[in-house]
């Protein structure tokens, strides 16, 4: 590495029993990384993202993850999860461990993580549920006695993000919406980075982050690897595909069917997009 | 009551609160509607903050998630989740959150977190994301929320969020407003009243004596409205 195949990288990288975090808020979700991990059959991962939408959805249901650490845990516009409601209700395909955050806190602590501190410190969780059932604890600010709130930082064994391009030598760029993806890669002790492209150079974008080489262990292409999330300046989000979500999970043999189908059966995200237009050719 | 639908109604409602220049944690749905519909009509100068991290965004259709790339690209800034949360929220630069959920009681406490107990829940909602920070961090707190008794509730299953910042409560019956700690009917839409608002309330529900009835939206805002036709019909 630092270029390597996905698959490669997903192999020597991830272990079962890792804490991993996949992020991207909305925009850039490492789609194709996070079925990578399903066709590996990695198990007993704990996974964490602020907000555990159709990927992790896709992972939990797959039985991939032992616990999840989460806020906000939806299908963005759409509604509920149902591979995720299935394992916390019900234990299916096994039973999913909780540790549930505001997005603040996560914010926080991901912060933390990439500063190498042990906690990151909030105004927050203040008088609500939450606090009673999550790693959280009340400090006393030391020079004005005020009282905030500490949550433990986040020190992901893999990071895992999509952008949208490196240059060669593995320096990263991201555009757009660009979330907590800088405070993953900087938390984590092993970092993947999935890319729409590899360019020769790297053109400075106005509000970019960039990732140098030596911050990320692999650099893996793959060209519309975020969907059905989008890339800015490459795709648009696929708004279709996560309505389509609610149909396709509500049922655990219907999901299980379109996993092998489409992420289990292809083998890369070339196959998997091709997958899904056969079969929009068959319904259309 | 024709001519809009209950839907329709409270985004105007909602709306006509928000004043020209005030800043707006919004989400997806009703809130995201009602803030554009300010933002087109009475308050041009309304700054929509989505908590993906875009800053004044003034998208021409309705976004299906609070990170559409239109956001995005109809922004003044851009920021990071890590800086939203602590440099706009924390740092007290937002003056209006809405909120939603699924139970709120008579404090204004929402619960968008689970429908039973914690550890073994009959139904696993999506959880707070950043509804307890928005709670606390803003000035005045707007919630939509259509009017059932499943809604409204005696007792929450759960405290995700926490009342004291809560203005304003819009259904699809009409307004409710803080009195003394306790939200109290203060309007009814044209077409409902006050039984109907208890009926649909789990709680003695408080009517404020001078109880007034709201003005229907005007054809102004209805077209505006309807022309900023959301993408995802399910949104």
């Amino acid at each position: 590495m630092p270029q390597a195949l996905l698959s490669d990288a997903v192999r020597e990288l991830v272990r079962d029993g890792d804490t991993v975090a996949l992020e991207g808020f909305t925009h850039l979700i490492p789609h194709a990384a996070g079925h990578e991990l399903i066709r590996q059959g990695k198990r007993g991962l704990t996974l964490v993202r602020m907000t555990p939408d159709v990927v992790y959805d896709q992972l939990i249901g797959m039985g991939c993850a032992r616990k999840l650490v989460f806020s906000w845990g939806g299908n963005p516009g759409v509604g509920s999860l149902h591979r995720l409601r299935d394992a916390v209700e019900n234990g299916w395909p096994g039973p999913l461990e909780l540790e549930e955050h505001s997005h603040a806190g996560m914010a926080a602590a991901y912060a933390a993580g990439a500063a190498h501190l042990p906690f990151g410190v909030l105004r927050g969780y203040a008088g609500a549920d939450l606090a009673a059932r999550t790693r959280v604890a009340r400090i006393a600010c030391p020079f004005t006695g005020e009282e905030l709130a500490a949550v433990p930082a986040h020190r992901p064994d893999v990071g895992i993000v999509h952008a949208q391009r490196a240059d060669r030598k593995g320096n990263v760029q991201l555009w757009g919406i660009v979330g907590v993806q800088k405070e993953t890669v900087l938390a984590s002790a092993r970092t993947i980075v999935t890319v729409e492209e590899v360019v020769d150079e790297l053109e400075p974008r106005p509000g970019a982050v960039v990732l140098p080489a030596w911050v990320v262990d692999a650099v893996c292409p793959a060209p519309r690897g975020a969907h059905p999330s989008y890339a800015h300046g490459y795709y648009d989000r696929d708004n279709e595909f996560y309505v389509a979500w609610d149909r396709i999970s509500r049922d655990r043999d219907r999901f299980l069917a379109w996993m092998r189908r489409h992420v289990l059966e292809t083998a890369d995200v070339g196959e998997y997009l091709a997958s899904l237009q056969e079969e929009e050719a068959v319904f259309a | 009551m024709s001519g809009y639908t209950p839907d329709e109604m409270m985004a105007v409602q909602a709306s006509r609160r928000l004043g020209d220049g005030s800043v707006c944690f919004v989400g997806i749905g009703l809130p995201s509607v009602a803030a554009n519909l300010a933002r087109l009509t009475h308050a041009p100068g309304c700054v929509l903050v989505y908590e993906s991290g875009t800053i004044g965004s003034k998208p021409a259709e309705l976004p299906l998630s609070i990170g559409d790339g239109e956001l995005a690209e109809t922004a003044d800034a851009v920021v990071s989740v890590p800086e939203m949360f602590a440099y706009w929220l924390q740092g007290e630069r937002i003056d209006v959150g809405f909120l939603g959920a699924a139970q709120i009681d008579r404090h204004g406490n929402l619960n968008s977190t689970v429908i039973g107990p914690y550890d073994r829940p009959l139904v696993r909602l999506p959880g707070g994301g950043g509804a307890p920070e928005i709670a606390t961090g803003v000035r005045d707190v707007f919630v939509m929320l259509r009017h059932s008794r499943r809604s409204f509730v005696a007792a929450l299953d759960f405290t995700t969020s926490v009342g004291d910042n809560v203005r304003v409560v819009v259904t699809d019956l009409g307004i409710l407003e803080p009195v003394d700690g306790e939200l109290t009917l203060v309007a009814v839409h044209p077409g409902a009243d006050a039984d109907a608002a208890r009926a649909a309330t789990g709680w003695e529900l408080r009517v404020a004596d001078d109880l007034r009835e709201t003005e229907p939206p005007t054809a102004a805002e209805l077209h505006a409205l309807r022309a900023l036709r959301t993408k995802g019909a399910a949104a």
